[in-house]
């Protein structure tokens, strides 16, 4: 169960004013703000619409993952194992889709039925992490750093160790990469599909709105938003985050709902998995040192979630993963060595959490 | 007789909250005063600014006639001022000896350089001053997660007299003890009153305070309301004063 | 009489519950010492401490944070910034005239003292400025990861001192049979002539801080008051502990060792890289859960944990030994970790 870090502390917030409070709350909204502002200056093209379609399109699948993250985060548990569940998915959709495929089958058929699978598989990990938490009491720190290493396993399995899983439909890449609108200046109008007059590699030339991402991001947040604020289900995952024996006294079925909520997380990851072989065209082993669980968590406290649980917004875990997001693209446009980039995101998130200290009762 | 611990007017808010409010009182060398009222009046918070637990928002306290920096725990307990909390403070994954020395253990030279745990000493020491207490704990080698309430109970007053105190605080002594260990309990603070130590009690039996207590002072929404010598009251007076029915003349 | 059958019924379970770990790690080694030939022998024991010597490191590292409650994620790239720095600084010395042993000794210290820095900085987030221990290490882990990254600049330390690698892959004693042993240097001796090489060095210097610590840990003051911390952070504060500056000290001595385990990596490999502990803090957590520690906080000894990671360096041993691929290990440590810890609710007095 959650514990307090330190000793209590009584001493009386430094921010009282209405002002530092609304700054305080959303803080890292204003954060990210300024940031634009500053890239605005640094980073040529940065300001553009295409830059920012290009940042969200890139961040889908931390979305996903924040996305599970704060609702496990909410209940004061954490999810390591996204990461490699993700890479599970991505790797099993994708191996199915070639097995598949060598026997003949019908390119739509294949690609539903490995997406399935991908989608499938990836409530087997969440079951087992909840069963763990709940009716183990397993810390699910531990719990899901065994479905991580166990997933990296399988997944090493799947993909012979390390080797992308190539060979996927080329239709794949064209999905997960598509746009609602293709423009062509002043000569064509599209849906869906680039102009047929246009070769690949001039596919630059062409204004393109709206990728597919957006789309199932829109789904996702919308649905998982209801969810968790509007509905009994994400009533009571605060309320058991919030003080679990209270939870339990009022009558909430908590070895339930935990189960659901490692399986709900477990199965954006294994969305996310799947999403990721539409976006990338092949099965991805996913590396230690990518870390997707620890950013995931990183975006989610930077929106203002609590480690200690009963906190958290989706909308505000999505500012966390566009802070990320901005961050990573506007020092990349501005020609900052990528390394700076991990001290930044560092010095970023122990900011974010010094300021959450200033200003309790964010949210 | 000036008192030997004193707070003048300390406040002590948490958000929008006074849990104590602008509360002057004090305690004579080998006086017991007893601290009642209802539940959230502000008893606990009280002595807790007094042990160094809180730091008050207003006001000063005074050891000795002497304003008192309390920045910490640490600075109380150096000063000779011992309390048993309410949640009595313990480790759990400790043992009971450990549990008693906690934060003073006592060390040995080993290999002539090195200071290390002097379990044997302690736990001696802990022996005996549980035996003056009569409280049966099968082993001090035990961690505290495995005693009852009761023992452990006595693990935490055994903790605070050991160290000769000047004052002592006992926030609800008491609570978890059964009738024989509560009258040990009861004898045990008479006693150390005829030694001089200035001890301040919370608790909710009427009949401990009567039986111990010097002084009453009684609190409600966290002001002191009352103070009554045990000789001049009754215990229905008090209880009138707790709840609020009685007319407060100071 | 059946009470006195069940009590000692029960005591015989909480003996076996208590040091399962040693039960489980004997029918470990004794599974891959009938299934593989050569494999119970003095070699290979000696190859899975050697190999084994970072992980031993990271998680008696981990191992002091987690007994206050902490985690410590930030270990792993400590690890590599102190592999960079420590290689950095043994060629730019060496090339600077200094004698080959000068160079790698002032190394050494100089990386000990800068791999104190991100231990301090996690303690002081951590103590006095109330980041979760999950934030502040992570954040760490990224600007060590980054700092390690812009030192590099992708290219591993070369040309290091030879003599480096000659301490790192030495014995500490070397036994030719019927003629004689000598202590940490390699005997001069004919080609195919056998030598008995015993407990390498970098098991030695590894085993030789961990038992200082254990002591510190078990014997003094400062260790009673960690776990004291972990136990009940109020009840050690008001008990008159520097809750405060325990909890620095005990990250500066996770990062301490994590430089260690960088250097030991140095001196093994005879490079550095930014990424070289990466893969480890699975394994150093996962050796102290396995130990019996508890996320908790309050508990957790330097002897099980040792136990811990030798459950995991034989399984990477055996493993290899046997040609599976190394994929099997990750799913063997993440299904023994969640095991252990089942396990100590079907025998609650495990811990104690
Ligand atoms: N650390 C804290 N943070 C916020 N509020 C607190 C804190 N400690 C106490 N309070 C509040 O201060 C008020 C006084 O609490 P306190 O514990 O002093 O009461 P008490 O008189 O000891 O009650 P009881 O008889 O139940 O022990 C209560 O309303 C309580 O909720
Ligand atoms: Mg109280």
């Amino acid at each position: 169960m959650p514990r307090p870090l330190m000793p209590h502390d009584t001493s009386t917030p430094f921010v009282q004013t209405n002002t530092g409070k609304l700054l305080g709350r959303h803080w890292a909204l204003f954060f990210l703000l300024g940031m634009m502002v500053i890239f605005a200056f640094t980073g040529p093209g940065f300001f553009e619409v295409v830059n920012f379609q290009n940042i969200i399109h890139l961040a889908t699948i931390s979305i996903l993952l924040a996305v599970a993250e704060t609702f496990v985060i909410i209940t004061g548990g954490i999810d390591l194992s996204v990461g490699f569940v993700m890479g599970l998915s991505s790797t099993l959709a994708a191996r199915i889709m070639v097995t598949l495929g060598s026997t003949g089958m019908g390119e739509p058929l294949l690609i539903v039925l490995g997406t399935l699978a991908g989608l499938l598989v990836a409530f087997i990990p969440g079951f087992i992490s909840g069963t763990l938490v709940a009716r183990f009491k397993v810390p699910p720190f531990i719990a899901t750093l065994g479905m991580w290493g166990i997933c990296n396993g399988i997944t090493l399995h799947l993909c012979d160790g390390f080797l992308p899983i190539a060979g996927l439909p080329s239709v794949l890449p064209r999905l997960g990469n598509g746009y609602l609108f293709y423009i062509h200046k002043g000569q064509s109008f599209t849906l869906f599909k680039k102009p047929d007059y246009i070769p690949d590699e001039r596919v630059r030339e062409l204004i393109r709105l709206v990728p597919f991402s957006f789309i199932l991001i829109g789904a996702v947040v919308l649905v998982f938003w209801f969810i968790l604020h509007k509905s009994r289900f994400g009533q009571h995952t605060y309320a058991i985050g919030g003080n679990l024996d209270a939870a339990i006294r009022a009558g909430i079925d908590v070895d339930r709902h935990l189960v659901k909520i490692y399986m709900l997380s477990s199965f954006l990851a294994g969305l996310a998995g799947v999403f990721n072989v539409f976006q990338t065209g092949i099965g991805n082993y996913t590396t230690f040192s990518s870390m997707y669980e620890l950013f995931a968590v990183a975006a989610v406290v930077i929106g203002g979630a609590s480690l200690l649980g009963g906190k958290g917004r989706i909308v505000g875990s999505m500012v966390g993963v566009l802070v990320l997001a901005v961050l990573k693209n506007g020092l990349a446009i501005s020609g900052v060595q990528p390394f700076v980039r991990y001290i930044a995101v560092g010095v970023l998130l122990t900011f974010a959490v010094i300021i959450d200290q200033l200003f309790p009762d964010l949210f | 007789m000036g008192y030997i611990i004193e707070t003048r007017g300390i406040t002590k808010r948490f958000g929008g909250l006074t849990a104590v409010d602008n509360v002057s009182m004090g305690v004579n060398a080998g006086e017991v005063v007893a601290i009642l009222g209802d539940n959230g009046a502000g008893k606990s918070t009280l002595i807790k600014m007094i042990s160094g637990v809180h730091k008050p928002d207003e006001g000063t306290i005074l050891l000795d006639g002497k304003p008192m920096k309390l920045e910490s725990p640490m600075d109380a307990l150096a000063n000779g001022i011992e309390t048993i909390y309410q949640d009595l403070a313990l480790a759990e994954n400790l043992n009971v000896s450990s549990n008693i020395f906690l934060g003073r253990e006592k060390t040995k030279r080993s290999l002539g350089v090195l200071n290390v745990l002097d379990h044997e000493y302690m736990q001696k020491e802990s022996r005996s001053v549980l035996d003056r207490l009569e409280i049966e704990i099968p082993s001090l080698k035990n961690t505290i997660r495995t005693l009852s309430g009761g023992q452990r109970q006595a693990v935490a007053i055994s903790r605070s007299i050991y160290w000769q105190a000047k004052v002592l605080i006992m926030d609800e002594p008491t609570a978890a003890l059964g009738i024989a260990e509560q009258k040990k309990v009861l004898d045990l603070v008479k006693s150390l009153k005829t030694q001089g130590i200035g001890i301040i009690i919370i608790s909710h039996q009427m009949y401990d305070v009567f039986e111990v207590a010097d002084r009453i002072i009684v609190m409600r929404r966290g002001q002191n309301v009352a103070t009554r010598m045990v000789s001049e009251t009754t215990a229905d007076e008090i209880v009138g004063l707790i709840v609020g029915s009685e007319t407060v003349k100071r | 009489m059946n009470t006195l059958v069940a009590q000692r019924k029960r005591n015989a379970l909480g003996t076996i519950g208590r040091n399962w770990v040693l039960v489980f790690l004997a029918l470990e080694f004794g599974y891959f010492a009938v299934l593989t030939r050569g494999f119970a022998s003095l070699h290979i024991v000696q190859m899975i401490l050697f190999y084994g010597t970072e992980v031993f490191l990271l998680a008696t590292a981990e191992l002091f944070v987690i007994i206050t409650g902490g985690i410590d994620l930030s270990v792993g790239y400590v690890l590599g910034f102190a592999t960079v720095i420590s290689s950095k600084l043994m060629v730019v010395f060496a090339s600077r005239g200094l004698s080959p042993l000068g160079a790698i000794v002032t190394s050494i210290l100089i990386t000990l003292c800068i791999g104190l820095i991100p231990g301090f900085v996690n303690g002081v987030l951590v103590a006095k400025l109330r980041v979760p221990p999950f934030i502040a290490t992570f954040s760490m882990l990224g600007v060590c990861q980054g700092v390690s990254e812009l030192l590099m600049q992708g290219i591993p330390a070369k040309n290091l001192p030879p003599l480096a690698g000659t301490i790192g892959n030495g014995h500490f004693l070397y036994i030719v049979p019927g003629s004689g042993i000598s202590f940490m240097q390699r005997p001069d001796v004919a080609r195919g002539v056998r030598v008995i090489e015993i407990i390498p060095n970098a098991v030695v210097f590894a085993l030789i801080f961990i038992a200082i610590f254990a002591f510190i840990l078990t014997k003094t003051r400062f260790g009673q008051h960690i776990y004291a911390i972990g136990g009940n952070i109020d009840a050690a504060s008001r008990a008159g502990i520097d809750v405060k500056k325990h909890i620095i000290g005990v990250y500066m001595i996770s990062s301490f060792f994590a430089s260690l385990a960088g250097i030991i990596y140095v001196m093994k490999y005879i490079t550095g890289k930014a990424d070289a502990g990466a893969a480890s803090l699975l394994d150093a957590i996962a050796a102290v859960v396995i130990g019996g520690a508890s996320m908790f906080g309050g508990s957790g000894t330097v002897w099980r944990t040792i136990l811990g990671c030798l459950v995991i360096a034989t399984l990477e041993t055996g493993l290899r030994m046997r040609g599976t691929p190394t994929f099997d290990k990750y799913i063997l440590v993440g299904v023994i970790l969640i095991f252990t810890v089942v396990i100590e609710r079907f025998f609650p007095d495990f811990k104690r």
